[in-house]
């Protein structure tokens, strides 16, 4: 009886994680579209968020589901960025897989070396640790100038159609919808690996890291490795920003990217890949607005809208509206 | 010889500037487990108040300086009453959000109110000029700096070393609920901590203004430096802090000094090492 229930149980949960997932792609299609119908004169915002929102996820990977607190995640973002930009400057390699390739595999070499470094201490020391990194990268990129064209940015980025059919246009339709499909692929493994049974190991590391260690796993192993596949994720992101906009700067690797990284994701709710999107979504058309409407007075706004989620909406406003739904669910029930 | 002395007396006046600012911090997020990053903002309003009391009022330099501490400290007490009580104990990440949105707003207010230019302070004639050692000159205000640094340093030393108040602040430091539970009013030693914290980091903001120049985003500049300071020393340790300081003001001013296009490289890079050797801090405790 009791095992019919479990597999009754069990088969329940697993349409409702399908439809969620249905749900989650709808829900990220319609507000692609909804953006290109509202916005078309503004694509390029739109694929900006995209890269932002890939940097984001990975952010979520190491921060929500690990609970390693970073105020240096751009490095991941930015060696991804620089490595695409690289190769098709320097090294006439225009193909845009290509170029995505590369700077997947930088992303996760700088996330396997910061991963090293910062995972080194807990609290504030690991979130100094972590300034102190973005700062090296940052300083380096600047130094090797011949390279990475130093505070004047990557310039010479040209790639090629997508599959020699699909030209960047000077619209940034196709861009977009490079991206859109990105977002969607990446969306999707992510999806799988946080609900796979390492994701599981990661989120109980993040509860409780000595137990884990008793039960005979080893966390440092399982951040490392989910170090390196939120780098993967976070080049992605640097790759596409460098295909799109046929620019590198240094602001790639900056501080301020990172902080308004980890600014996005709290403000939407740690822990879910909805929260990472929904927050920057949120704080990017927020900052977009704002920004327009007063340029004297946005930076205000920014910090009151944040210190108005710390003391209204402490989960994100993901996290808060998805409690509330489930209270009334509870309620209804 | 010359550039090693001055590379000295300049590393001296930084490092104890960065000091003067960062041992509030230090002791509060000692204390209150906050990290405040936030701090560089208070430093910051006491700066352009003195500029406000000394070029606009015409106040002299040490009724300036009082003016910064005192007006920053009031500025300061409601924004602990209403906002940060609330963060207390709250995980690292919201007390991230919250203090960052917070100076956000103080940037934006600053840039409004005082402009986007460089504020200076202008100093009493005392201080202006250079002293004669015998062997060397150096600049009074450089001296001044140091003598400020070391003075801040033995009060708060004494304060808490050897006064009732500081017996009642080290026993909340090392267990909030117990020395509670002692009939110590921890809320009201939480709220005394924090004004002096704000008023230490003002008083550092108005007297290093010629080492940190004050404009809107000092606050977002130097608060990095702020949080490295304190966690390389160790949170809440008063002899850390300044090993700390003069530590890494040290390396800072020599790298800006010899290899100046290598920026900020080997500061972090010597905060990166510290950490990893000492993970919580010079002078931190295992817990």
């Amino acid at each position: 009886m009791a095992l019919v229930m479990n597999s009754e149980n069990e088969r329940l949960q697993h349409q409702r994680r399908f439809s969620g997932d249905l749900i989650g792609i709808t829900a990220i299609v319609a507000i692609g579209a909804i953006g290109y119908f509202v916005f078309p004169d503004n694509l390029a915002l739109l694929t900006r968020m995209i890269t932002i929102a890939l940097l984001v996820l990975s952010l979520d990977l190491v921060t929500g589901y690990c609970g390693v607190a970073t105020l240096g995640h751009a490095a991941l973002f930015g060696s991804g960025a620089y490595a695409a930009g690289i190769l098709s400057a320097h090294y006439g390699i225009n193909d845009p897989l290509l170029m995505m390739l590369a700077g997947i595999a930088a992303g996760a070499i700088a996330g396997l070396l910061s991963g090293a470094i910062i995972l080194r201490a807990h609290g504030l020391p690991q979130l100094v640790l972590s300034i102190a990194l973005i700062h090296l990268f940052h300083e380096f990129a600047n130094k090797a100038s011949s390279w990475t064209g130093g505070s004047d940015g990557l310039s010479g980025i040209a790639p090629d159609p997508i599959f020699g059919l699909f030209e960047f246009d000077l619209y940034g339709q196709t861009a977009f919808f490079f991206g859109m499909t990105l977002l969607l692929v990446v969306f999707v493994l992510l999806r799988f690996l946080v609900r796979s049974p390492f994701g599981m190991l990661c989120r109980g590391i993040r509860q409780d890291p000595l137990r884990i260690r008793a039960m005979g796993g080893s966390p440092m192993a399982a951040l490392i490795r989910m170090y390196v596949i939120s780098g993967a994720v976070a080049g992605v992101g640097g790759a596409l920003n460098a295909i799109s906009t046929q620019v590198v700067g240094l602001d790639s690797l900056s501080f301020t990217q990172s902080a308004e990284a980890l600014v996005m994701l709290v403000l939407g709710g740690t822990g879910s890949l909805f929260g990472a999107l929904s927050g920057t979504v949120i704080f990017m058309l927020f900052e977009d607005y704002v920004s327009a409407a007063n340029p004297f007075h946005w930076l205000t706004m920014v910090g009151a809208l944040l210190i108005a989620v710390v003391l209204f909406a402490p989960k994100g406003l993901f996290g808060t509206a998805a409690a509330f739904v489930r209270r009334r669910k509870e309620a209804r029930a | 010889m010359q550039t090693v002395f001055s590379i000295a007396v300049d590393a001296l006046a930084y490092g104890m500037v960065l000091f003067v600012i960062s041992i509030g911090l230090s002791v509060t997020m000692g204390l209150m487990r906050v990290v405040n990053l936030a701090h560089g903002a208070f430093a910051m309003i006491g700066g352009y108040i003195a500029s406000y009391a000394a070029r606009d009022l015409g106040l002299g330099y040490a009724a300036a300086v009082i003016a910064a501490v005192v007006a920053t400290i009031i500025i300061a007490i409601p924004l602990e009453r209403f906002l940060y009580r609330r963060i207390y104990g709250a995980p690292e990440l919201t007390q991230v959000l919250m203090t960052i949105g917070i100076t956000f707003c103080v940037i934006g207010i600053a840039n409004y109110a005082m402009g986007p230019t460089l504020k200076t302070i202008p100093l009493a004639g005392a201080l202006q000029g250079s002293a004669d050692l015998g062997f060397r000159t150096i600049p009074v205000h450089r001296l001044f700096v140091i003598l400020c640094g070391l003075a801040v340093a033995l009060a708060l030393w004494f304060a808490i070393e050897r006064t009732s108040f500081g017996v009642k602040l080290r026993a909340s430091v090392d267990d909030a609920a117990m020395a509670a539970a002692l009939g110590v009013r921890t809320e009201i030693i939480y709220a005394v901590s924090f004004a002096v914290a704000v008023g230490l980091a003002a008083f550092g903001g108005v007297v290093g203004a010629e080492l940190l120049p004050v404009e809107p985003y000092y606050a977002l500049r130097y608060m990095v430096t702020f949080l490295v300071v304190v966690s390389v020393g160790g949170a809440g340790s008063i002899p850390g802090a300044l090993i700390a300081c003069l530590l890494l003001g040290a390396i800072d001013t020599t790298g800006r000094y010899l290899m100046p296009e290598f920026g900020e490289f080997f500061f972090y890079l010597a905060v990166i090492a510290i950490i990893c050797v000492f993970p919580r801090g010079l002078a931190g405790r295992v817990k």
